[in-house]
């Protein structure tokens, strides 16, 4: 269904399928060489090498998670503190009201409760999940992506992107097929 | 099997047992796991199976009801044994569900590759275990809908807040998050699974369902990295916590003053009993499973050999534990420490402490033994006996020291009511039907984590002088 309709569609970009991981990597390599820099890979299994060799950039993901935790132990302390000793102190056995020392443990879980929170939706947040719609999908191979293929796109955006020259030069990579993507 | 000449060869086959069988792609891998919950065909022992966890969960729910109804007095439980199935019954669950983690966190950041096909049912175990254990504390304080302003800081119009300087209230922080981290982690676990079964569903109802569970995954570079680092940090994450949870419960009895409760060996002795106690139900879990579904390429003789040994030197540490507390008992030279731990041995309930001295010492050395831990049938069948072992062990740490405390004119016996046993089987039954559903609709292996195992997923290192 995809084929009647794509030429008069706007192009999202040119997908290359692959049969290997090896041969993604090294598809990917020779096109960041060819100069191409806004392009996609994608694999069923996690390929550390791709995204060194096409984005060349480590997530800031630990640092979201570090501002999570220290959020949470703060959050903890400041509540005990003040829910003990301002908002209703109680006099147990002439205790001090400020116990820190028994405020560690709720805080140590809240630590680790706001640094997963902050782990898990600071990565589908970067990730731009959940997003329900996204071009690749129109191919109906890329279904394959989340099994056993291996695919790379190379998008209309990039400067160097026209359209018979990237499909030839795909072609040339070893690829099992390439399909335009419908934007 | 190894029919190499090389002495050499033939040693590094012996250690390098697969944790894969032999001649799987990726495709094969996929489809091995994802046609169990995209198949149309229910296996007959599912039905079986689901049949009997669901049976006892209605007992469960007759239990709650009548509690509900008339009152925790029901229970056996009274003065001076206040404590008893309750805690029992939550503490053994809770250990069961610390394996989980063990497998998916503490083994990852360890690099144990031989964990990845069976990280997701442990995990699914874990959940459904911490939400078996927290019914017993909930349902004990007799009328939950009226306990969450004592339980949780939320604003209350009697202006009234936790009790924070009580191991309880720290029991409720370390579980609860132990619960919310245990599911998150589990679900970002999923993600990628879920957009294959996508993929791969037929009907549209399924790809539906499975479409919006997977957010849109669409396993490019940029996904990958950012998934990789936060399955790191939350795996980071998970470790002290799971430490810290069974610590927490152990401080429950540790920071109280009582005999047999007050010792300093308490946190390290819960957390090795409940890794034990863990492993011991993910083989009761995985042999029976393996067998049904033919998994044995992805659960090789490996993991078993792996789990058994895991099981046996957690069990040892277990077994330190009692030798321990029985020292200190004699080495304190406190009156009231000896009697309890005499009381233990001697006393009426000393069939009890004997049973788990001969389950948890005895039994667990024959894990030694490379013909017992190869023994499916045998291993199954010690798995249950070892988490029986260790429910008669938090029964004699609980019930022997509130039963006979420091004046004899307050000792009481403790026993159980039928109400007590039929809400304990009862949360076996909620634990089972969870897990039944489970195994049906959701892919209980990692797909894309055995994928990584494979030969096919190795990337060939740059040639020196570049590319």
């Amino acid at each position: 269904m995809a084929h009647a309709a794509e030429h008069e569609n706007p192009l999202y970009g040119v997908m290359a399928e692959f049969d290997s991981v090896q041969a993604l990597v090294d598809a990917s390599k020779r096109a960041v060489s060819a100069g191409f820099t806004k392009m996609e890979a994608y694999s069923p299994l996690p390929v550390e090498e791709l995204n060194d060799i096409i984005h060349k950039k480590r997530t800031r993901l630990s640092q979201i998670v570090l501002a999570g935790g220290l959020t949470g132990m703060a959050t903890g302390f400041a509540m005990q503190y003040w829910m003990s000793a301002v908002s209703y102190p109680m006099n147990i056995g002439g205790r001090p009201d400020a116990t820190w020392t028994a405020f560690v443990v709720p805080s140590y879980e809240l630590t680790i409760l706001f640094s997963a929170l902050a782990a898990a939706i600071g990565m589908f947040a970067l990730n731009g999940l959940p997003q329900p719609y996204h071009p690749v999908f129109n191919v109906e191979r890329f279904s394959l992506a989340s099994s056993d293929k291996f695919f790379l796109v190379i998008e209309s955006a990039d400067p160097r992107f026209d359209h018979a020259g990237t499909t030839r030069f795909l072609g040339e990579q070893g690829a099992k097929g390439v399909y335009d993507v419908a934007a | 099997m190894a029919n190499n000449v090389h002495a050499q060869a033939r040693s590094t086959a012996v250690l390098e047992v697969p944790v894969i069988g032999p001649g799987h792609d990726f495709e094969t891998v996929t489809e091995t796991v994802a046609q169990i919950p995209l198949s149309k065909r229910t296996p007959l022992g599912w039905v079986f199976g689901f049949l009997i966890g669901f049976a006892l969960l209605m007992g469960l729910q007759m239990a709650l009801g009548k509690l509900l109804l008339t009152g925790i007095g029901i229970w056996g439980n009274n003065v001076p044994v206040g404590w008893a199935f309750d805690i029992i019954n939550f503490v053994w669950w809770i250990g069961i569900g610390h394996a989980g983690t063990l497998i998916s966190a503490i083994l990852l950041l360890f690099k144990q590759q031989w964990r990845m096909s069976i990280s997701r049912f442990a995990e699914a175990m874990t959940i459904f275990a911490v939400a078996c254990a927290a019914i017993f504390p909930i349902f004990h304080t007799g009328r939950p809908w009226l306990a969450a302003y004592w339980l949780f800081p939320y604003p209350n119009t009697m202006a009234l807040w936790p009790q924070f300087r009580s191991p309880l209230i720290w029991d409720v922080f370390a579980v609860s998050t132990y619960a919310t981290v245990s599911i998150v982690f589990w679900y970002v676990g999923l993600v990628p699974d879920l957009a294959t079964m996508r993929d791969r569903a037929v009907s549209r109802v399924k790809k539906v369902i499975f479409g919006m569970l997977s957010l849109g995954w669409r396993g490019s570079a940029r996904h990958w990295h950012r998934y990789e680092v936060a399955s790191l940090i939350l795996a980071g994450l998970s470790t002290p916590l799971v430490l810290s949870v069974h610590t927490v419960v152990s401080f429950d009895f540790a920071v109280s003053v009582m005999p047999g409760w007050h010792a300093t060996i308490f946190p390290p002795y819960f957390v090795a009993g409940a890794i034990y106690s863990g492993f011991a139900m993910v083989l009761t879990l995985a042999i029976p499973i393996r067998a049904a579904y033919r998994l044995d390429d992805l659960i090789t003789m490996r993991h078993i050999d792996n789990m058994a040994k895991v099981m046996l030197a957690t069990g040892l540490m277990v077994g330190y534990g009692y030798v321990m507390e029985a020292f200190y008992a004699w080495y304190s030279g406190s009156f009231y420490e000896r009697q309890m731990m005499w009381n233990r041995m001697f006393g009426p309930y000393g069939p009890f402490y004997w049973g788990l001295i001969f389950v948890n010492i005895g039994l667990l050395q024959t894990l030694w033994f490379k013909r017992v831990r190869e023994n499916l049938p045998l291993l199954f069948v010690l798995s249950l006996i070892f988490n029986i072992g260790m429910w008669l062990e938090r029964f004699v740490i609980i019930v022997t020291t509130l039963a006979r405390d420091f004046v004899p004119s307050s000792w009481g016996m403790y026993y159980p009511t039928r109400w007590d046993f039929l809400t304990y089987f009862g949360t076996i039954g909620l634990f089972l039907t969870l897990f039944f559903l489970f195994i049906r609709f959701v892919p209980m292996i990692s797909m894309f984590e055995v994928r990584t195992l494979l030969p096919q997923a190795k990337v060939k290192a740059d040639h020196h002088g570049g590319h």
